[in-house]
């Protein structure tokens, strides 16, 4: 029985972040911040102070942000390029299509407040396009981590790892682990964070921590069990687990903090029909209009990103 | 190499641009032409780079900001001897690693690129890293005139100077024509010096055919301790070969039979001129 609550509001992953770069940087002179005016929003306050030779401050200038840490890589730097997820991946697109991902130049690219995160600070700093556009682009792996764990483990991994990464996370404070079981990380393999049989959820990101409370209500409350899956990687997309998932036919419920168009949900869905499966299927994200105006969590609660939406959701494949 | 052997590998390379876009059917022509002096003097009198220092983090490192004038950037790699000059005959054909702008693929391109206003911030990343770790070597980018529109350089021009990378060197190529009109007509530059010397670097003019002057030029860098260096090379566009020298239709046109044989009889006249 899944009875355990889940502890929130810790840590925001953005604090892990800053966090797990400092205990890189003081050990590896190679690793080097760059920063577009974002060492505040990026926590990146005290790793400044610690390694003030290992930070660099290009000023609000996004596509500089990009070119230079593609030029700090190719010499063989451990570049992070930080800046919001919004700015990072839609002016600076062109960057990181051909400077970064084209021209091999392995560049680890952090989208901070990404999502929805600057909530009615509106349109212009919310990121729901980035999954999509960087599916789109060759040779770059894409990551939203769920927990502090995940983040943690995705920032050391992808320190070591010689090919373009773009890992986005938010400022809310965030759960611990939310597996109770599951200590291991790896870049391109789905956590199950929750095991099922009735329904699964595949969610990533921050629409992780929802769908866990969907699941622990809908067990508790319906008797229906559901498997959560944290698909922290979005590219590549972890077939294997999605194939042994869809093999049971039960419902299958994407979740994610981006548009409908081009993330997660479709991913999923391109790689279910693809290999033959009609398992009942359905895409929780923003849809395709001006989002609503309100606090991360308003939002997420308007468009069914939340316990109740995603138990409605859940009820509804299950006792159509 | 003396003054007279860079004329003549001039003339030899300009020769070889034409050679392979005649026979690729494609090519950036004008350009190509304009900047190949400078290349010349770079790779052959100015840079520590070479096939067998290339592996090494110590070597020069120059990206081709106008990515488009390949042509001239692989005739002259393939003179250093990066790669078989007989390569170059698959020039932008199926499958071939020879494409229309440098390619990382082709060993002595150090970075891919095309898209314009990239070159400087890359070059700036790596000008950073090498003061980083100490290592004395210098970095070069040559720019188009046209390219200067995009905002990107001038992020990157900011911050050159406010990082005072004198390592850093960005050239140029400054023919005054792009690919619809003249600077002046499309997007006005003037004047380049004065907004450089603005942004916190140090400028000089020089005569972009002339290898004394390229040559004085670029042993004097960097033109101001603790300021990154810009020269502005005023060169001709479709440099050597009258019919096409400050033509528009150059800027991507490709000879035919005629204007081929044409072109090369004028470049062995140069050569003869030379050698007299």
């Amino acid at each position: 029985m899944a009875t355990e609550v889940i502890k929130t509001a810790e840590t925001a992953n953005l604090e892990v972040f800053s966090a797990t770069l400092q205990e890189l940087a003081a050990h590896d002179r190679d690793i080097l911040v760059v920063t577009s005016d974002s060492r505040g929003s990026g926590k990146l306050g005290p790793f400044g102070v610690k390694f003030p030779d290992q930070i660099i401050e290009v000023g609000i200038a996004e596509q500089n942000l990009v070119g230079v840490a593609a030029g700090l890589a190719s010499m063989g730097k451990k570049a992070f390029a930080v800046s919001p997820a919004c700015f990072l991946t839609a002016r600076s697109l062109e960057q990181i299509k051909n400077d970064v991902a084209y021209s091999d130049n392995p560049v680890k690219l952090i989208g901070i407040s990404a999502g929805v995160s600057y909530g009615a600070l509106g349109t212009t700093h919310h990121s729901l396009h980035d999954y999509a556009v960087l599916r789109a682009i060759n040779n770059i792996t894409i990551i939203a981590p769920a927990d502090n764990f995940e983040t943690a483990e995705a920032i050391r991994q992808a320190a070591e790892t010689e090919s373009p990464v773009y890992i986005r996370f938010g400022k809310k404070g965030m759960p611990d682990n939310l597996s109770r079981q599951i200590s291991e990380f790896r870049i391109g393999k789905g956590r199950v964070v929750r095991e099922g049989g009735d329904l699964t959820f595949v969610a990533t990101g921050e629409a992780v921590l929802p769908c866990v409370k969907a699941a622990d209500l809908l067990e508790q409350t319906y008797n229906v069990r559901c498997k959560v899956i944290s698909m922290h990687t979005i590219k590549p997309l972890d077939e294997a687990l999605l194939f042994e998932t869809a093999g049971n036919n039960q419902p299958i419920i994407t979740v994610e903090e981006h548009s409908v168009n081009g993330g997660l949900g479709e991913a999923v869905a391109s790689f279910l029909f693809q290999k033959g499966f009609r398992n009942s299927f359905k895409i929780v994200a923003l849809p395709d209009e001006h989002t609503v105006s309100g606090s991360q969590t308003e939002i997420f609660e308007h468009y069914g990103i939340s316990e109740k939406g995603l138990v409605q959701t859940a009820l509804s494949l299950i006792q159509p | 190499m003396t003054i007279q052997e860079l004329e003549l590998k001039s003339v030899e390379y300009r020769e070889k641009i034409l050679r392979y876009i005649y026979n690729a059917k494609a090519g950036h022509t004008g350009g190509s032409l304009s900047v190949v002096d400078i290349l010349n003097v770079l790779y052959n009198r100015i840079m520590n780079v070479s096939p067998e220092n290339f592996h090494l983090n110590e070597r020069d490192r120059y990206v081709q900001s106008k990515g488009h004038c390949v042509e001239a950037l692989y005739v002259v790699l393939a003179d250093q001897g990066f790669f078989p000059e007989e390569d170059l005959l698959t020039l932008c054909r199926y499958q071939s690693p020879y494409i229309g702008h440098p390619t990382k693929k082709i060993k002595g391109v150090e970075q891919n690129t095309g898209g314009l206003g990239h070159g400087l911030a890359i070059c700036a990343g790596n000008a950073i890293a090498a003061k980083k770790d100490g290592l004395p070597l210098k970095v070069f980018t040559i720019m188009g005139d046209g390219e200067l529109a995009e905002g990107s350089n001038w992020e990157a021009f900011m911050l050159a100077s406010h990082y005072k990378l004198d390592n850093l060197c960005a050239i140029l190529d400054y023919n005054k024509l792009q690919i619809s009109g003249t600077n002046t007509e499309v997007m006005g530059l003037e004047p380049i010096d004065k907004k450089l010397e603005a942004f916190g670097w140090a400028v000089r003019h020089v005569d972009g055919h002339n290898f004394e002057e390229l040559t004085s030029t670029l042993e004097s860098l960097p033109f101001e301790t603790g300021k990154p260096s810009f020269i502005i090379a005023h060169t001709t566009k479709g440099k050597g070969v009258s019919y096409m020298e400050n033509t528009l239709k150059w800027h991507h046109g490709v000879p035919d039979k005629e204007q081929y044989a044409a072109a090369m009889e004028e470049l062995e006249g140069i050569r003869t001129k030379i050698l007299e």
